[in-house]
């Protein structure tokens, strides 16, 4: 796998690892970004590892454009055989699925979808072969998902669920986009999902909504204290089903700035996760074990 | 010792050099989208050059002194006026207190910053006192002003501008109705069809009423097309999309072919559309002041020829600095 090399105007350099989503591609663009932030080259202002690519922001009056691309050669080189090892996180994210927040906003902007008389779920199950929306739930949380990228606003992860290709959830974002999404919505596009972490503009398709603050410029949750943004590419995100009853009681926590999240180290291996993507992703730590 | 805002004006914030090192997690530089106009607005006054000002957009906000202090006006040609007496732009006036400030709308350009002696007095937020107001940070309260909002002035420079002082005319922009600005090529340009790559450049388009700090987006031309292709897994169908990745400030993309989009220092992140080019650095103060409905044609340039356009543009900052220094 070579990287295409391209750039931005004369202050970003961007890196295409692959054209397609893949996990091996996303860690590729994580192995060579994490490896630039521990460098700390003398003139690169931004390190912005994506889903299957990344980009650079560098001052090219300190790191003359050619001079950057031929590190990042060699870089490339160098990292071809290491060990696709990442130390990294699982958080445990609730989620009301099907909630009447998300509902709403979904009846209310039907003339933009597919298919207007279904509901968000019920297209996605329908498209993707499940027999109800139950069933589909049960796929969407029954794997992890790995934050493949952190953007588009502020905070906002997209996930990409540790599944065989054939088993990916992919529903089409909808025809034109909503003016209004609830804050903290579990989207979906593509094959994507995404946790909307500010309320605004969206086009992917909504299942659930969290009560967990994901991005909080007063860092208002003890989870937030060390920085605004919860998400990291690189962690893996389970998404755990609530009720109502749980979504109020962790809204009063929210309110209270006492909202815990479950969080877990883990060392994950990609080549013994591609083995048998089933059985690793089980094994990896959780509340569920409890149970 | 504030300034209160009397009527906030379109779109009025406050903004600085922006902020470095938080892009990959969604966060945008943000800043003053006119960059020479704000520091030659803040070099006027014996500022550091970086102090925090008011950016405003098109028609200006109505705002109450209640300090005296120094005031410059660089950038779009707004007319101030200090109790609805007209005063000049690019110059030092001062401000007695009780003293209101108001603006006509810009006779021409999008943007003028309003420096104020000491500069804004804010608490940084990441680095920076500009707002980025999609993600409710920096800025005064994460936002644009309202009415009734008021601000406080840091320490003016110890040594006060003389009043009257103004900026040469050779050192002011020009604000053109129509402008051409410079793009490096690349990204996923591959991705269009020749014909469309070699048109892009041949025509005029004009800018949106849909623009804003994260993006202008322009209509008029003709809708560019892709080439046809088998769609790679999670990119998504329409021959404009690719698996969603980051987008460099000042790169254009063209959903669906149709109106591109030029992100400016507010942008997105990231998202699915092919970008087709990159506007320089150079000319990103030069887009943010073109209004709606005003002209616009790229030039393909290579990039030493950006790197060049980069050197004029450092040369003009130190040209302002010496003759305001």
């Amino acid at each position: 796998m070579s990287i295409r090399y391209t750039f931005g105007g004369d202050e970003f350099l961007f890196a295409e690892v692959s054209e397609s989503m893949s996990l091996p591609a996303c860690f590729t663009s994580m192995a060579i970004t994490g490896q630039l932030r521990q460098l700390q080259i003398p003139g690169i202002m931004e390190i912005c590892p994506a889903n299957a690519s990344f980009q650079l922001r560098f001052d090219p009056d300190i790191l003359p454009a050619e001079q950057l691309l031929q590190q990042l050669q060699q870089l490339e080189q160098s990292l071809a055989d290491s060990p696709q090892i990442l130390d990294t996180r699982l958080l445990e994210i609730p989620v009301w699925y099907n909630d009447p927040w998300t509902r709403e906003v979904g009846a209310r902007f039907r003339q933009r979808h597919q298919d207007p008389q279904a509901t968000d779920l019920e297209y996605a199950a329908r498209v993707n072969g499940f027999a109800s929306v139950e069933a589909f739930i049960a796929a969407h949380c029954g794997a992890p998902w790995f934050v493949s990228m952190v953007g588009f606003v502020a905070g906002l992860p997209f996930l990409y669920q540790m599944v065989e290709r054939q088993q990916q959830l992919q529903v089409p974002k909808y025809l034109s986009p909503r003016t209004a999404t609830p804050r903290q919505t579990i989207g979906h596009g593509g094959c994507f999902a995404c946790i909307y972490s500010v309320e605004g503009a969206g086009g992917y398709q909504m299942f659930g909504i969290t009560p967990a603050p994901i991005y909080d410029p007063a860092q208002s949750q003890p989870y937030l204290a060390d920085s605004m943004v919860l998400f990291r590419p690189g962690d893996i995100v389970r998404f755990k089903p609530i009720q109502q009853q749980q979504y109020e009681e962790a809204i009063q926590a929210v309110a209270d700035g006492s909202f815990q999240l479950d969080i877990f180290p883990v060392r994950f291996s990609l080549p013994e996760f591609l083995a048998n993507p089933q059985a690793y992703q089980q094994s990896l730590p959780g509340t569920h074990h409890a149970h | 010792m504030h300034i209160k805002v009397i009527k906030p004006g379109l779109a009025t914030s406050v903004q600085d050099a922006g902020r470095n090192g938080y892009y990959h997690l969604g966060i945008p530089p943000s800043g003053a989208l006119d960059q020479y106009s704000f520091r030659a607005a803040n070099l006027l006054l014996g500022n550091a050059e970086t102090a925090a000002v008011l950016e405003c957009t098109l028609q200006g906000p109505q705002l109450q002194f209640n300090v005296a202090c120094q005031i410059a006006i660089c950038g779009a040609a707004m007319q101030p006026r200090i109790n609805g007496q007209p005063q000049p732009a690019h110059q030092v006036l001062s401000i007695a207190t009780g003293d209101t400030l108001d603006f006509l709308p810009a006779a021409a350009g999008m943007r003028a910053y309003l420096a104020v002696s000491g500069g804004i007095d804010l608490a940084e937020v990441l680095g920076s006192r500009s707002t980025y107001a999609l993600g409710s940070l920096g800025g005064y309260q994460g936002r644009r002003l309202q009415a009734g909002d008021m601000l406080t002035l840091g320490a003016a420079p110890s040594t006060a501008a003389p009043a009257g002082r103004s900026l040469p005319t050779a050192l002011q922009r020009s604000l053109p109705t129509k402008t051409t600005v410079r793009v490096l090529p690349g990204l996923y340009a591959h991705r269009l069809r020749p014909e469309s790559a070699t048109r892009f450049y041949q025509e005029q388009w004009s800018v949106s009423s849909e623009s804003d700090r994260t993006g202008y987006r322009l209509k008029g031309g003709t809708p560019l097309q892709f080439q046809p292709r088998e769609a790679p897994f999670g990119a998504g169908a329409d021959p404009s999309n690719i698996v969603d990745a980051g987008y460099p400030i000042g790169s254009i993309q063209v959903p669906a072919g149709k109106e591109p989009i030029i992100l400016l220092r507010d942008a997105v992140s990231g998202g699915g559309y092919a970008m087709i080019a990159t506007v320089i650095s150079a000319d990103l103060d030069v887009v943010a002041q073109l209004q709606p409905n005003q002209g616009i044609t790229f030039a393909a340039v290579d990039m030493q020829q950006a790197l060049q356009a980069r050197q004029h543009y450092q040369a003009d900052l130190q040209q302002l600095r010496q003759a305001l220094g």
